[in-house]
């Protein structure tokens, strides 16, 4: 059994990527994810891997680019202004179908914003930030054991989907200091030899691309392609958590550090006799749509709370207010902070004890 | 007076890693000759079944489908990143990055000079045509002073713009790259020398001695609106004393 | 008396006329007719001053050129 550990999530990102395989890892420097690549610069060097620090994270996604076209487990990390830079390249890979991990450590934004934790970066993460029709998986940790196991399921999804995963966490998940148990490796394999470039030996070369110029619906068929894979992940890869939601009367939702408040709220509430429950959003893409729309299905009234101005929110509002079941007319509220403040847990008890009155 | 007694040998054809089909260039355009010599390289070497190409946005992002070797595209610029990540992973392929002048002097600059100050054991191969080709004819940062192109109707003006961009000379500044050299294609002795270079740049990566780069001086008679004999006369008289040829770096190993 | 010939691939020469100035001995032209893309293309009106000296091959960007060369048998 693996032993308990304490780690920092940032190093533990590091830690996992490599328990998964990776040995080939790009970034830039950028708070509040600084560790991640410290950690690789030591460990990477001393086990026969690629720790590299680019001239930017526009340059970094590339080399992820041409390490996974090489067929290699790939990662690189960042938080919002770099992970903005990469947007084109998460287009490219997603176009060429190339498997890689991506860490968003987010941080305050817009702009320069601040350094620290937020999930203002939700919407670019999950409706993409660049062209073209694509998707990426996003999982949201909530702690540093989940850093370091969303971070080895990373890899698996990558691979088996030939896509970009997102793991978006924040500056605090980053920064803080947890105990865990270290992650397995899953022992999956992924046979890439039909499509990773290693020399045309002894076959046609294989090439990587995303351009498709002719004939005129060659682009439409690998739009198609794409969008079959994206709904069988919407069928299989869901992922989430509840807590207290049986009973519930009152369903808090929020993932990430905001789940880890709202579960604090819970337990207030609960003492107090008002029946509050949390559902926990692990992947926000494929978003958890009918496990909500069942968690919320005799819930009064549903409180999203998030480090934004309301993104997920909107996901909660699809989710629940097209469905077919009761869950169409219940009551969405919301209680957010942006510009890297954390919501405050009495500001959501008393939110959610004023629905009593 | 006819030989039919002699024998006859084929003594020049197309290089077996070049795969035969009709290019998409414009007629006069230089990347034809150019694929033609790195396939000659790679044949001489033995190497098309180690070598990946990368190719990015420009008039060469189908080369893959000239050059019978692994393919892959890049971002616009990102070549060398991209060179960088396939390099590090595959130590022992040959990785050739294929570049416009507006990929590796323009969006890519900070490429291009990061890949060459790390001293990647990869080959650089650039194309100067001093002109945005596959996008119709903008001005590059390679384009003369006073050049006309579609983004400098009037000349280019360097009070507004600056001047062009030497590449060599501007890599020539950094410590790792063990190879640079300019060339021209606008010419069979020019082509020769381009020849050998690009064999040059290639054989370097193979017994890795280090980043090697050569610039080959090439005609874009569409982009610049000239044909294509005129093309060739305008690199010798424009471009050449701007942008003149030679070998700028030639470090040999010392372990070879 | 000549050294060897040139064989042209008449349809994939795009009629850019380059060899035709590379040529030491100026023994090419382009033709009157016109090939399937709608080009003139090359044509070696005096192969028997042809010298096998490659440069029309060489400097072709279409591969359309082959060059023989006569070996005493």
């Amino acid at each position: 059994m693996a032993e308990t550990v304490l780690m920092k999530g940032n190093e533990v990102i590091g830690e996992a990527a490599i328990i998964a395989g990776c040995r080939y890892y790009f970034a830039y420097p950028i708070t509040p994810q600084n560790e991640i690549p410290a950690y690789m610069a030591l460990r990477l060097p001393r086990i026969g891997g690629t720790f590299l620090q680019a001239e930017s994270e526009l340059a970094a996604i590339n080399m992820v680019f041409g390490a996974s076209a090489a067929g290699a487990r790939v990662m690189t990390s960042s938080a919002s202004p770099g992970i903005s830079l990469k947007q084109e390249g998460i287009s490219y890979l997603s176009g060429a179908e190339l498997p890689a991990v991506v860490v968003n450590m987010v941080r305050g934004g817009p702009g320069l914003g601040n350094i620290a934790g937020s999930q203002g970066d939700y919407f670019q993460a999950t409706r993409g930030g660049g062209h073209g029709d694509y998707r990426t998986i996003v999982l949201a940790p909530a702690s540093v054991q989940e850093l370091a196991d969303l971070t080895v399921e990373a890899f698996d999804l990558a691979d088996q989907y030939r896509m970009v995963v997102v793991l978006l966490g924040d500056g605090y998940l980053g920064q803080m200091s947890e105990s865990l148990k270290l992650p397995e490796p899953s022992g999956k394999e992924f046979d890439k030899s039909s499509w990773a470039l290693t020399g045309a030996s002894g076959r046609a070369p294989h090439i990587v691309y995303s351009l498709r110029l002719s004939p005129e619906p060659a682009l439409e068929e690998v739009n198609l392609r794409l969008q079959a894979k994206y709904r069988e992940i919407e069928k299989n890869e869901v992922r989430f958590d509840t807590y207290r939601s049986k009973d519930a009367e009152y369903l808090l939702v929020g993932f990430g550090t905001s789940a880890r408040i709202c579960k604090a709220a819970v337990n207030i509430l609960r003492r107090e006799g008002i029946k509050a429950g949390l559902f926990r959003p692990i992947t926000l893409w494929p978003f958890p749509s009918l496990a909500i729309e069942r968690a919320a299905g005799s819930i009064k009234k549903v409180l999203a709370v998030e480090m934004n101005a309301g993104q997920m929110l909107e996901d909660i509002r699809l989710a629940l207010w097209t469905s077919t079941s009761s869950s169409r007319n219940v009551v969405i509220d919301f209680c957010g902070r942006t510009g890297g403040m954390i919501p405050d847990v009495d500001e959501i008890v008393e939110r959610v004890r004023n629905y009593e009155k | 007076m006819r030989n039919e007694d002699a024998d006859v040998k084929l003594v020049y054809s197309m290089p077996e890693s070049l795969v035969d089909r009709p290019n998409h260039y414009c007629p006069g355009c230089g990347h034809g000759i150019i694929h033609k010599l790195l396939t000659q390289a790679i044949d001489e070497l033995e190497i098309r079944e180690k070598t990946i190409f990368i190719a990015p946005v420009g008039c060469s992002v189908l080369a893959y489908f000239y050059i019978d070797v692994d393919g892959c595209e890049a971002a616009h610029g990102r070549a060398p990143a991209v060179a960088t990540g396939l390099k590090r992973v595959h130590k022992d392929k040959v990785i050739i990055s294929y570049q416009g002048d507006g990929d590796l002097l323009a969006i890519g600059t900070a490429e291009t000079i990061h890949a060459a100050n790390r001293g990647e054991n990869i080959t650089v191969i650039f194309v100067n045509n001093a002109i945005y080709g596959m996008t119709g004819g903008q001005m590059a940062p390679t384009s003369l002073a006073s050049q006309k192109t579609k983004t400098s109707p009037y000349g280019r003006d360097p009070a507004d713009v600056g001047q062009p961009i030497r590449a060599c000379e501007l890599l020539n500044t950094l410590e790792a790259p063990v190879f640079i050299e300019r060339c021209a294609v606008n010419n069979v002795k020019n082509i020769l020398k381009t020849r050998k270079a690009i064999k040059k740049v290639v054989q370097n990566q193979v017994l890795n001695i280090g980043y090697s780069f050569v610039e080959i001086l090439s005609m874009c008679p569409t982009g610049w609106g000239m044909t294509p004999q005129r093309a060739v006369e305008w690199i010798d008289e424009a471009m050449i004393p701007y942008y003149p040829l030679g070998n700028f770096r030639k470090k040999e190993s010392d372990h070879v | 008396m000549a050294k060897g010939k040139p064989g042209i691939d008449i349809e994939r020469c795009k009629g850019c006329a380059l060899c035709i100035e590379a040529c030491p001995e100026k023994i090419l032209k382009m033709s009157e007719s016109f090939n399937r893309q709608g080009q003139p293309y090359t044509i070696c009106f005096e192969p028997e001053r042809c010298t096998s000296c490659m440069s029309c091959a060489i400097i072709c960007p279409d591969s359309a050129i082959r060059i023989w060369r006569y070996v005493a048998v």
